[in-house]
């Protein structure tokens, strides 16, 4: 299954430019991807580094435990479902299409929420109607997400992922507890 | 689950059957996890299967194949796979930019002063080491070209041998006071720890964004990886310089680690394996970083210098090198 979303091509040199301005950007096309919107409510500048390509992910063995599971658990579902830009871990088609995401803890909530919410406005944009559900295998849980009254919310979400993205340098990094567990931790405060 | 770097100093043939690496020789066939290798590095008569270099290329695992006398002849370095457009460019910008490519160039030097001045400092022979640097300082600060911040380079290191020479036992002195070709002990084993070191950082470049062949204070091209000459500036003496003078005088090693040849003194297989677990042990010390308020191994240190490097690139922050706290 692969959707590719018909770009239109005049538009699309906007994304390259370096100044981000509200109303210019291309909101009938989203060429972000969900780890960005993720990112976005985890650390924006793991988020900047990230878009940029210096990404860490390979350093990560939480990345390796979070593939794991997900290979273990959900060995027999529609994995990695590549819809234009998204990437969704897995799929199930009943009267509406169900998206499904696997995630390893719940102290990320909000970002893993937020992702499964771009999902659903994407696949809105084309035309699918959805609903979304959060896997959380450790915890035996899940969670379901819907777009109904949200999405200003995620329109709002898309604007701050372009616009921390045309910053020239990273946002300044902000010491918590995440930054321990963070495969960026090294780069930010070396 | 970290992983670890594998030294093949026996022969033998390294191939792939299904989805496992062995390393088979006449001792017997043994499996390699390769989701536990990092890199590999290659002394011994080593044939390896396209078979199994595709599977490393697959893994991401860098091979550094040496020669017959211990020195650096090449990598197998597979496609990259962490690329950022963005960084690149920048990188090149601070090659082509003049201004911006002396800068780091200084930089490498100082830091390279800095570590040499720590160790004359521990070894106790730094006498007028310091007064001198401050000189050749100021000439550094003056070089307007790459080939005058490379002779201040030079005479720095100059003075840095002649006093080093002065805390080394007779059997290990750099510059042997006999007319005998140049090459004696010490010579051989800092090349070769060079060359291994060299290697070392090329694999941590590998995994980083950074282009290993953009350099600065080396000229880009005049090796291939001439991002790694110009960071093991700063390592050599923090890392190799150390080992060497503790391996000689702490009589780590014998007249029988070395053998001579028409080419000069080189280390036996013997001297090799000596020198290069002693190699590994010291990368996997770990020192508590004050900037990063944790441990970290000296090995890690490299890919610390190479990120350093990524944000002075960016702009985030000026880049300031290693000098040894530990």
């Amino acid at each position: 299954m692969n959707y590719t979303p018909n770009y239109n091509s005049s538009n699309h040199k906007i994304r390259y430019t370096n100044e981000y301005n509200p109303a210019t950007y291309p909101l009938d096309e989203l060429l972000i991807t969900g780890t960005e919107i993720n990112y976005l409510f985890i650390c924006p500048t793991k988020l900047w580094y990230f878009a940029k390509g210096i990404t860490m992910e390979q350093e990560s063995e939480w990345v390796d435990l979070g593939r794991f599971l997900h290979e273990q658990r959900y060995a027999n579902e529609e994995k990695e479902v590549q819809v234009g830009r998204i990437k969704i871990d897995f799929i199930r088609r009943g009267d509406v299409i169900e998206i499904h995401e696997v995630k390893l803890g719940r102290s990320m909530e909000k970002a893993h929420e937020m992702q499964a919410l771009y999902y659903l406005y994407y696949l809105k944009r084309l035309g699918i109607k959805a609903k979304a559900v959060l896997h959380y295998p450790k915890l035996n849980e899940t969670k379901e997400v819907t777009l109904d009254g949200r999405e200003n919310e995620i329109k709002a979400a898309i604007e701050d992922v372009e616009r921390i993205k045309s910053l020239p340098v990273p946002p300044k990094p902000v010491k918590s507890k995440k930054c321990l567990k963070c495969a960026y931790y090294e780069l930010c405060w070396i | 689950m970290r992983k670890r770097s594998i030294t093949l100093l026996s022969d033998g043939t390294l191939f792939r059957r299904e989805n496992t690496l062995y390393f088979e020789n006449e001792r017997g066939r043994k499996p390699l996890a390769v989701e536990g290798i990092y890199d590999i590095y290659v002394y011994g008569h080593v044939s390896i299967t396209s078979q199994a270099l595709h599977f490393l290329a697959q893994k991401g695992i860098a091979v550094h194949f040496f020669n017959h006398y211990g020195y650096y002849d090449g990598s197998f370095y597979p496609r990259e796979s962490l690329n950022s457009g963005d960084l690149v460019i920048r990188q090149a910008e601070h090659y082509l930019d003049r201004e911006r490519r002396l800068e780091l160039a200084k930089l490498f030097v100082r830091g390279s002063a800095l570590n040499m001045e720590r160790n004359l400092r521990r070894w106790k022979v730094a006498d007028g080491f310091s007064e001198l640097l401050e000189e050749l300082f100021e000439e550094l600060e003056d070089a307007c070209k790459i080939t005058e911040v490379m002779n201040v380079e030079a005479r720095i290191r100059g003075e840095y041998y002649a006093r080093w020479d002065g805390h080394l036992p007779d059997r290990f002195k750099i510059v042997k006071r006999t007319r005998r070709p140049p090459e004696n002990e010490m010579n051989a084993l800092i090349s070769f720890l060079n060359s291994r070191l060299y290697a070392t950082i090329v694999s941590e470049l590998y995994n980083t964004q950074l282009v290993p062949t953009v350099s600065y204070l080396h000229e880009p091209g005049e090796r291939r990886f001439s991002l790694a000459l110009d960071l093991s500036e700063i390592f050599k003496p923090a890392i190799v310089d150390r080992l060497a003078t503790r391996l000689a005088t702490k009589r780590m090693l014998s007249k029988g680690h070395f053998r001579e040849e028409l080419n000069g003194v080189l280390l036996t297989k013997e001297g090799m394996k000596k020198v290069l677990s002693e190699y590994e042990k010291e990368l996997a010390k770990s020192v508590k970083h004050p900037a990063l308020g944790r441990n970290v191994t000296k090995k890690r240190l490299i890919r610390l210098e190479a990120y350093k490097l990524i944000k002075h690139l960016v702009g985030i922050r000026g880049y300031e090198p290693l000098v040894a706290w530990f």
